[in-house]
């Protein structure tokens, strides 16, 4: 018997950090691929010290709800599960192919199956598109329209731009925007000058967050002029010197996301029969877009 | 070959449990046994090629295919051993024995689970005495053999058709029996108990639980699952066994699996130091408070953290396994095997406070000003401050006593008694 555990950040402070973990379980779960669906974080409980103890499968496989490579991917979330014998080059990775490593937990005895995160997983470009067609409730959108990817930066972990980058240039790949460029929060080219970046009229803004918290819903849409105070809001669209910004929020509560991490679980060997086709076609419905 | 069925024996037993249960006081329900139970039965014996027979507590099955397959069951109780039984006739002695049937049914086919989910239904209706032997290492169950077994099976579903209760954390969990002799679970908070099901927000669904955990009363994020500030008001009156553990975990996650490891004697507890020399990143400077002087701050940690005031989790770890915290860990159904996220994420910030140096300061207080400060610490340490009404200006931490001891005693820069933080400076220094 197989289950699935989503291991993610959470918060202390922020009640909405884990909603996209519990949602994309929660989706999951119907979806019916595995015995038991899981959530474990770093910050709320269960504890990823003790999430597994949880879980009663002995095969599990583990996907990290995070953007990208990098501290909590490769040394806190295997120490905190007690995966042993793990080295962050059982992913073998260039810092965006982590795929995923077979290991047991120390703790449990388990089979542990730990899946690079999804946000570095090709399905993750979907995931951002179908999020620019939420927020203009178009499932045409791109023509005559830019599209910024917007990521933290290389301030913390350097695989964070990379990820960033990977993303538009795959959805630029497409030729279904006009423009499509990576932003970043603090290094160049900066999401304050979003508008420089682009000479489409309209352009929809997706950060690469998994959860909305600080970072999506006050520093990015004050910095990029949507707002002077984000506690009084902002309309989708703002107008800022002249262009229309769709700001889309984090992709993270995209519900297609579910599908990034199913697709995680199935490259490590999970069988989820067709619980991608029936996730696609559920998170399309629940998105509006029937 | 016919049944070697006995009448008298059946109605012997049935008489003895009508007997049994009017000397306690208490009926012991009658089970329809469900279809599912009879077949899951029959089919026992030969779901294991070693052990043809079964044996559970109150009773034991066995496959005789030595003989006519058409009649092989053999069912043996304390009233006796009937062999050569057809499987209708087996079907009828199994419901003659409903109760002890329909426990064996519930654990090995509903619950069906030997680690902490089924430990913990068991725990939740007194069905302790199983797990006591398993834990003991002895046999599996007591067969048809004890009359002790049998009767504390009846005993039991005496009590359940009124309706068993226990307490974990802040939930009041009542078990009670379905018609079929599966269980019922009933989950709300034990403030709750006693109001009438009507008046509380009724839910079905486990994943329910977190939006109700997700808040206090007052509406502020509750970041630690176990604190004692769950909302009451609601009810889930009616879950099965598997969304009645899935309620509990979604309440208070890992509870229950550290429960059992410690009922069994093994639980794993990652004491502070050890705790804190796991860190790394931004929390790796909390190591740095581990001096080799005492361990005096992680017993003022505990005092604020860990009391139940704060956690319903009962703190199980110490400075070190050699170095117990004199501190009390609390009452809690359940254990706290190591310091949890919040704590150390608070012993990162004390770490960097406690880097400072003591200084002297001299400030001129009223008696009354100075109890006042004290009075203020207490309020807000304790959560009192949305209680003290609005004109109670005899309690210290009143509002107006309050802006009236700051109107008197801060500067413009916000210095108590216009004493600069830092006396170089001259500043508040932050």
């Amino acid at each position: 018997m197989q289950s699935l555990v989503i291991v993610a950040h959470g918060s202390h402070l922020n009640p909405d950090s884990s909603a996209p973990t519990y949602d994309h379980a929660d989706t999951i779960r119907e979806a019916g691929a595995f015995e038991a669906v899981h959530t474990g974080f770093w910050k709320e409980e269960p504890h990823l010290r003790e999430v597994l103890r949880t879980v009663e499968s002995d095969e599990v496989y583990v996907v990290p709800l995070f953007v990208s490579e990098g501290y909590f991917t490769e040394q806190v979330i295997p120490r905190e599960l007690r995966l042993e014998g793990w080295d962050v080059d059982r992913w073998d990775s260039d810092g965006l192919s982590a795929d995923q490593a077979t290991l047991t937990a120390t703790d449990t005895g388990q089979t542990v199956h730990y899946c690079g995160p999804v946000g570095t997983h090709e399905a993750m470009t979907d995931v951002v598109v179908r999020r620019a067609e939420t927020v203009t409730d178009d499932p045409d959108v791109g023509e005559g329209f830019g599209l910024a990817v917007v990521g933290h930066g290389t301030e913390r972990n350097e695989n964070s731009a990379k990820a960033i980058e990977y993303h538009a240039d795959r959805v630029r790949e497409t030729g279904r925007f006009d423009e499509v460029k990576a932003l970043y929060m603090d290094e160049e080219p900066e999401v304050d000058d979003v508008t420089d970046h682009f000479t489409a009229t309209d352009v929809v803004v997706v950060p690469l967050f998994i959860a909305d918290g600080f970072h999506t819903q006050e520093d990015i849409p004050e910095d990029m002029g949507l707002t002077d105070d984000y506690r009084t809001g902002y309309d989708v669209p703002t107008t800022v010197d002249g262009h229309r910004i769709w700001y889309a929020g984090a992709v993270g509560t995209e519900p297609l996301l579910a599908d990034v991490v199913l697709e995680r679980a199935a490259d490590a060997g999970a069988d989820v029969g067709d619980a991608v086709e029936t996730v696609r076609r559920e998170t399309r419905v629940a998105a509006g877009h029937p | 070959m016919t049944a070697n069925t006995h009448a008298d024996d059946a109605s012997r037993a049935e008489a003895a449990d009508r007997g049994d249960a009017r000397d306690r006081g208490n009926d012991v329900p009658s089970i329809d046994l469900p279809t599912a139970a009879i077949d899951a039965l029959a089919r026992a014996p030969s779901d294991d090629e070693r052990s043809p027979t079964l044996a559970v507590d109150g009773f034991r099955v066995a496959f005789d295919d030595a003989g006519d397959a058409d009649d092989a069951y053999v069912f043996e109780t304390t009233d006796g051993r009937r062999t050569g039984l057809s499987r209708e006739a087996f079907a009828e002695v199994a419901h003659e024995h409903a109760v002890a049937v329909a426990d064996w049914y519930v654990f090995e086919h509903v619950v069906d689970d030997e680690g902490p989910r089924g430990a913990f239904l068991r725990w939740l209706e007194g069905a302790t005495d199983r797990l006591d032997r398993l834990d003991d290492g002895e046999t599996d169950a007591e067969g048809p053999d004890s009359t002790a077994v049998e009767a504390a099976i009846r005993d039991r579903y005496a009590s359940l058709a009124t309706g068993v209760t226990r307490e974990w954390g802040e939930l009041r969990i009542t078990v009670t029996l379905a018609d079929d002799g599966t269980r019922r679970y009933e989950i709300r908070h034990v403030d709750a108990a006693g109001i009438d099901r009507d008046h509380l927000e009724a839910h079905e669904d486990p994943r329910t639980a977190r939006s109700i955990a997700k808040h206090d009363s007052d509406g502020r994020y509750r970041p630690l699952k176990t604190a004692p500030t769950l909302t009451a008001g609601w009810v889930f009156p009616d879950l099965d066994a598997r969304e009645c553990y899935e309620t509990v975990e979604t309440f208070y996650p890992a509870t229950v699996a550290n429960w059992d490891r410690e009922r069994r004697g093994a639980l794993d507890v990652s004491h502070w130091h050890e705790t804190m020399a796991r860190q790394t990143g931004i929390y790796g400077v909390i190591e740095t408070w581990d001096r080799g002087e005492g361990h005096e701050h992680v017993e003022w940690v505990a005092e604020t953290c860990c009391a139940d005031s704060q956690c319903l989790k009962r703190r199980e770890w110490e400075y070190d396994a050699d170095t117990p915290l004199s501190v009390d860990g609390g009452d809690g159904v359940f254990p706290c095997r190591e310091p949890c996220s919040l704590v150390v994420s608070a012993a990162r910030q004390w770490t960097k406070l406690e880097s400072e140096s003591e200084r002297t300061y001299e400030f001129d207080l009223t008696p009354s000003e100075k109890e006042q400060i004290e009075a203020i610490i207490d309020a807000v340490a304790d959560g009192r401050v949305e209680e003290i009404r609005e004109a109670d200006v005899y309690e210290g931490a009143n509002r107006y006593r309050t802006r009236f001891l700051r109107a008197k005693r801060f500067d413009d820069d916000g210095n108590l008694c216009g004493v600069p933080t830092d006396p170089d400076e001259g500043t508040d220094g932050e």
